[in-house]
């Protein structure tokens, strides 16, 4: 495989790959305007794998849609905020613009390869449609091609697997393909959405190594969205924690686990099963994600915070810095960190 | 969840066991091909091209012949209509009788010469001294063309329109819905009356263009909810993240996927229309005499039903087996071209 070079966007050194500003998303439904996205800003750079961290309805994966371009709008609204991929920012382009952007120069993974993969088509087929549609080739050179790509993921017997339909393959095998055709045409970043979440663990662990080291090879910047912490913590470089729409931690990724700096992180952390504590009960953050038409005024997690105080009901916490690359947006970000404020017994 | 689904539709020869596609998991530090499996899967692969270049990613659509030649329904249907076929465009191979050439005196009526293959009174003679046999290849003709063209017809306008409305929504579905609840407000058989009644000179053309006219709006209705369905699947989505274009999408991603309940339909509506331009020249209002019709020796077999039950049974028996024939051929179609059921 050759990087193009032929790319009019050039990638400056020292500039970001990818910058969110502010970015606001709401979507408006017949019930109210659910705000899923509110002021998140996030960088990447060539060569880094930027973990963003969340539960369901965190907005992690509407930001990322958003930076694709495959938000539904109507519904989606993006009212606020900057998304520059190499400088131009995606937002002011034209669609057709974005639209060739997307496969080329930035390409994403979806967390269940058996939907995410046309059901009528051989894997082959598919794959070599990103070479013929882009690239202009013909149906052999693109086959040709295709077994190139699934041997590059590592696909046993791909001579022979290439004619074979997304639903012959195992789960594991299928994401290792959607992995492929994201990296088709080498693009410069790539989103992977909870690339491992179908898979079981042990095949997890398989398709989390390959893609980092795919990700090295290629030196493409990476957004990893997951909800869940084991998954990063060896791929990662940076992690950003999301929340209600909002980025509440953000940290160099092995900083976050030896000390949370705000109590959300520190309720995810604490309920990863660990081996030594085996036996004892499995703490879990007390209620539910809040409903994204009536965030919580002030801090939006001060009704599941064990350490929250009548200021986090009222007032919007500011991100504290914590020390290089490090902010929480937490009133006790500096107490949370040192473990110093105690938390109430609900 | 995929990785522990048992998928009981899979064809053993095609896909690798649960066990060994486990194991391909497994085997993932090198491209390790596993012995067993690789070799079960060459012999698969070159028992299996035949015609086509291994070279060549084979497409949905070859891959679909490919399943079709060995479907027995599809084989007894596809040689069935071909034989109609034949026997609409060259009836003179089939018989040298003049369909209307009519000799009251001698043939009034007469039985059935079973023994008498392809010959005249081999189906007997009908009430005005026809040959049935005749009669009835020189009948197909109408009966085909008001079929297949009605169809294509139909299922063009029927998809485009379903898919414009299904994939775009809004205002452009709104406007398309209505359009379409108009047409199906209106029966087939009653608006084709009308709209035959307003017509002087009336040919196979002009049924065509009647049922064609109403009958498109089923189609467009199932197309445009199978494309609703559809659009919202993740892989329209990847296509989309992958830089495809809209028009890409709605030609590659959503119709192959939407299209099959539309053929379905469609083969079944080939034998409404042939059975409703039949109903039409039985009422008197489809084609007129000269042309020969199944439809109207049904309806003119009608007034001597108890004297000569042939004259009816043998257009009726053709009618029939045309319809079946598309009928079978649009299941096996429709089964060939979802590769989940392979």
């Amino acid at each position: 495989m050759t990087i193009e070079t032929s790319d009019p966007v050039l990638v400056q050194p020292g500039v970001p790959l990818l910058e969110v500003e502010d970015l606001h998303v709401e979507f408006h439904t017949r019930d109210g305007v659910a705000k899923a996205v509110n002021g998140v800003s996030y960088k990447v750079h060539p060569g880094e794998t930027l973990a963003v961290l969340g539960e369901s309805g965190s907005g992690k994966s509407v930001t990322a849609q958003a930076v694709m371009g495959i938000l539904d709008m109507p519904p989606a609204r993006i009212p606020r905020g900057a998304i520059k991929f190499q400088g131009r920012d995606l937002l002011k382009m034209s669609n057709e613009e974005r639209r060739k952007l997307r496969g080329q120069r930035m390409a994403m993974i979806f967390q269940d390869s058996l939907s995410a993969l046309n059901p009528v088509y051989s894997v082959g087929f598919q794959l070599g449609e990103m070479f013929r549609v882009h690239r202009g080739m013909s149906r052999k050179d693109a086959k040709a091609k295709a077994v190139e790509l699934m041997d590059l993921v590592k696909i046993p017997a791909a001579r022979t697997r290439v004619n074979d339909y997304p639903h012959q393959f195992s789960g594991g095998m299928r994401q290792r393909i959607m992995i492929a055709m994201a990296l088709a045409l080498e693009p410069d970043l790539i989103i992977a959405d909870e690339p491992t979440t179908a898979l079981d663990v042990t095949v997890q662990a398989q398709v989390m190594g390959l893609l980092a080291e795919l990700q090295r090879e290629f030196h493409m910047g990476l957004i990893l969205i997951t909800h869940d912490l084991g998954v990063v913590a060896d791929v990662a470089d940076n992690i950003v924690v999301m929340y209600a729409g909002r980025i509440v931690e953000r940290a160099p990724v092995h900083a976050i686990y030896r000390q949370p700096g705000h109590p959300y992180t520190k309720g995810l952390l604490a309920s990863i099963p660990r081996l030594d504590l085996k036996g004892q009960d499995l703490y879990a953050i007390k209620g539910l994600p809040p409903n994204l038409m009536r965030i919580p005024s002030g801090c939006a997690f001060n009704p599941r915070c064990p350490y929250a105080r009548d200021v986090c009901t009222t007032e919007l916490p500011a991100a504290v810095p914590l020390g290089t690359g490090r902010e929480s947006a937490c009133h006790f970000a500096q107490a949370v960190l040192e473990g110093e404020v105690a938390a109430d017994v609900h | 969840m995929p990785e522990t689904t048992p998928t009981p539709q899979h064809n053993p020869e095609h896909a690798p066991t649960q066990v060994e596609q486990r194991a391909m998991d497994l085997a993932t530090s090198e491209a390790v091909a596993i012995p067993t499996q690789a070799s079960s899967r060459e012999e698969v692969v070159a028992a299996g091209d035949g015609l086509l270049s291994a070279e060549e990613a084979r497409s949905l659509a070859s891959d679909a012949w490919h399943e079709l030649r060995r479907n027995a329904f599809f084989v007894v249907s596809a040689i069935l209509i071909v034989l109609l076929i034949l026997i609409a465009a060259f009836p003179g191979m089939f018989t040298t009788t003049d369909p209307r050439d009519a000799n009251l005196k001698d043939h009034y009526l007469g039985a059935p010469q079973w023994s008498h293959f392809f010959q005249a009174d081999w189906f007997g003679y009908d009430g005005q001294g026809h040959s049935i046999y005749s009669r009835v290849i020189y009948g197909a003709r109408a009966s085909i063309i008001v079929g297949i063209v009605t169809t294509a017809f139909v299922a063009v306008l029927g998809t485009l329109i379903g898919m414009l409305a299904g994939y775009f929504g809004g205002w452009i579905d709104a406007v398309l819905s209505r359009v379409v609840d108009i047409f199906f407000a209106i029966p087939l058989l009653l608006g084709a009356l009308v709209i035959m009644q307003a017509i002087k000179d009336r040919n196979e053309w002009t049924v065509v263009l009647a049922l064609g006219a109403l009958g498109w709006t089923q189609i467009a209705r199932i197309m445009r909810g199978s494309v609703m369905q559809v659009k919202n699947a993740d892989y329209v989505t990847a296509a989309r993240a992958l830089g495809a274009s809209t028009w890409r999408i709605l030609w590659k991603h959503i119709m192959p996927n939407a299209i099959a309940p539309v053929i379905v339909v469609s083969t079944i509506s080939l034998g409404v229309f042939i059975s409703s331009e039949a109903t039409l020249s039985f009422l008197g209002i489809g084609l007129q005499e000269p042309t020969v019709s199944w439809g109207l020796d049904i309806s003119s077999a009608g007034d001597v039903l108890r004297d000569a039950p042939h004259a009816v049974f043998f257009p009726s028996a053709f009618l029939s087996i045309t319809v079946l024939s598309f009928i079978m051929l649009g299941d096996a179609v429709r089964d060939a071209l979802d590769p989940k059921l392979r």
